[in-house]
């Protein structure tokens, strides 16, 4: 355990297509509304840490005074980073009460700058020439390579879309609530083989907020805290054709293993299980980078059922990347879910979660961050 | 057809692009752990060595895997492959095959590719790659 707690949790009012917001008004949206979950106000906080945005202009924009400040950009894992190092920050004294933001106009791009590598970096070099157009072109390129290698079959990939339809059913918050069958997805539009439309996440428009304090401060708040137990993180590559293996990602596993190991907990201490899902193969990748499935199992591991309601691992319960929300960095929303699961208060929650961990991806397999969170303090 | 977005050399990235300009598949080797890697940068990425080399790869590699990218690029007029190829010394590199359907009947994994020149400007030589047919097979 860190002695930390995450004390304030929100999402912004609403979620979805919001063109009534600017991208930094969505930050300011979720952080009032974690203020309010917390009780407490911009006056409060004296550490701050944000992703997209520089965290001094999303600081000013708050009207935050913060002595201790993290940009650290790494992609949608971004903000299980900040949750490691405000954890950090606050155990050296550097500050005492955290806000961790994220909003991002994905859908409706209000107020939001465009995304080009540079021609001079190893993606403007290395990669854009090829033809790559966004993360559907990217993340996905691995995949067949692990199909071949450990025979995953088409059906089980869309799968994993299907089971989590299953989830986001359960959620009025979902973007995307119907059920859907295999056939749906092999229907839906091809994007990129083998991804179809339904195998690669929604783009919609949002944020989130979290604050984070020490735990014994954690009974002056109005609500359950969440318990820091264990986080990890790692960088790996920026450029998806470098990634050390196309079927692991090392990031993941430097990632979840230093959470797992500092949390103290074995696998079947696990209750919930979040997995950032950009594209239907991440839950497959990271189930087995956690170590929760031997390689080339998990396939047909979500396809039996065991990651879907009723089953033994509950993953990605709000429906995930797939159908509940992906504003472009979703790692903030696999965070939110955690914290909801733990505190008892999930759309679709799972009885009796004492542990959950949430495992995030940044780029295409660029980089990771991973946080355990206790009902309890004590890991 | 317009143009792809083309690369920008930096000083530690001409020699690989002076190579592709002159039909030359350029990699580096580390002096001190041997090595050899891709892309390119003036020290070793294993062990950190200054001591590297530049030399000539043979072009020769095999698909280790791709998508077929059906989303509109300005570039290409139809769905087309984005592919991985390991290279025989080891690296893997990004590119695209050529004289192929882009079709996953056509694209077999695995299969022995050659690299080819495609001339975008004055400056800019891509690698691409296309497949190698046994003596006697035809195109």
């Amino acid at each position: 355990m860190t002695g930390i707690a995450i004390v304030g949790a929100a999402e912004t009012t609403e979620l979805g297509v919001i063109p009534g917001l600017s991208e930094i008004q969505l930050h300011a949206d979720a952080a009032l509304n974690a203020f309010a979950d917390a009780g407490i106000s911009a006056r409060d906080i004296d550490g701050f840490a944000t992703a997209g945005f520089r965290p001094t202009e999303v600081a000013q924009y708050l009207g935050l005074k913060p002595r201790w400040v993290d940009g650290t950009s790494v992609g949608g894992c971004s903000f299980m980073v900040h949750v490691r190092h405000a954890v950090a920050a606050i155990l050296a004294g550097h500050c005492e009460t955290v806000l961790i933001t994220h909003g991002e106009s994905g859908k409706s791009r209000v107020g939001k700058s465009g995304f080009a590598p540079a021609p001079a970096s190893f993606a403007g070099q290395f990669e854009a020439p090829f033809g790559v157009v966004g993360p559907p072109t990217m993340f996905t390129v691995p995949v067949l390579r692990y199909m071949k290698d450990y025979g995953l079959t088409h059906e089980q990939l869309a799968m994993v879309a299907v089971v989590q339809r299953q989830w986001a059913s359960r959620n009025p918050r979902a973007f995307m609530r119907d059920l859907i069958t295999v056939e749906d997805v092999f229907r839906s539009r091809m994007i990129a083989y083998p991804f179809h439309l339904l195998e690669c996440c929604l783009v919609t428009d949002g944020g989130g907020a979290l604050i984070l304090t020490k735990a014994d401060r954690a009974k002056d708040f109005p609500k359950p805290a969440a318990h820091i137990w264990g986080t990890g993180e790692s960088s790996e590559t920026q450029i998806i054709s470098q990634m050390e293996s196309l079927t692991s990602s090392r990031a993941f596993r430097v990632a979840g293993s230093d959470a797992m190991g500092e949390a103290g907990i074995n696998h079947s201490d696990v209750d919930h299980l979040m997995i950032y899902d950009a594209f239907a193969h991440l839950p497959i990748y990271g189930l087995e980078d956690l170590g929760f499935c031997k390689k080339g199992e998990a396939g047909a591991f979500i396809a039996e059922g065991n990651t879907a309601p009723g089953g033994k691992l509950p993953t990605n319960t709000n429906g995930g990347g797939l159908s509940y929300m992906h504003s472009g960095m979703y790692g903030m929303y696999a965070l939110q879910e955690s914290v909801r699961q733990v505190r008892g208060e999930a759309a679709a929650q799972v009885a009796g979660v004492e542990v959950a961990l949430c495992l995030g991806v940044g780029g295409m397999f660029g980089a990771s961050g991973c946080a355990v969170l206790g009902r309890q303090p004590k890991g | 057809m317009p143009e792809r977005p083309l690369p920008q050399p930096t000083p530690e990235t001409e020699h690989f692009w002076a190579g592709t300009r002159s039909g030359e598949l350029r990699l580096q080797r580390c002096q001190t752990c041997d090595t050899t890697y891709f892309p390119p940068r003036p020290f070793c990425p294993e062990c950190s060595s200054r001591h590297v080399e530049v030399f000539v790869a043979s072009g020769r590699g095999t698909l280790e895997s791709y998508v077929i990218n059906h989303r509109p690029h300005p570039a290409w007029s139809e769905p087309y492959a984005i592919a991985l190829i390991k290279l025989e010394e080891g690296p893997r590199m990004m590119s695209n095959i050529v004289e192929c359907p882009q079709t996953p009947e056509s694209l077999v994994l695995d299969m022995p590719l050659q690299v080819v020149w495609q001339k975008q400007n004055e400056q800019i030589t891509l690698p691409l790659f296309r497949r190698v047919v046994a003596s006697g097979e035809h195109r």
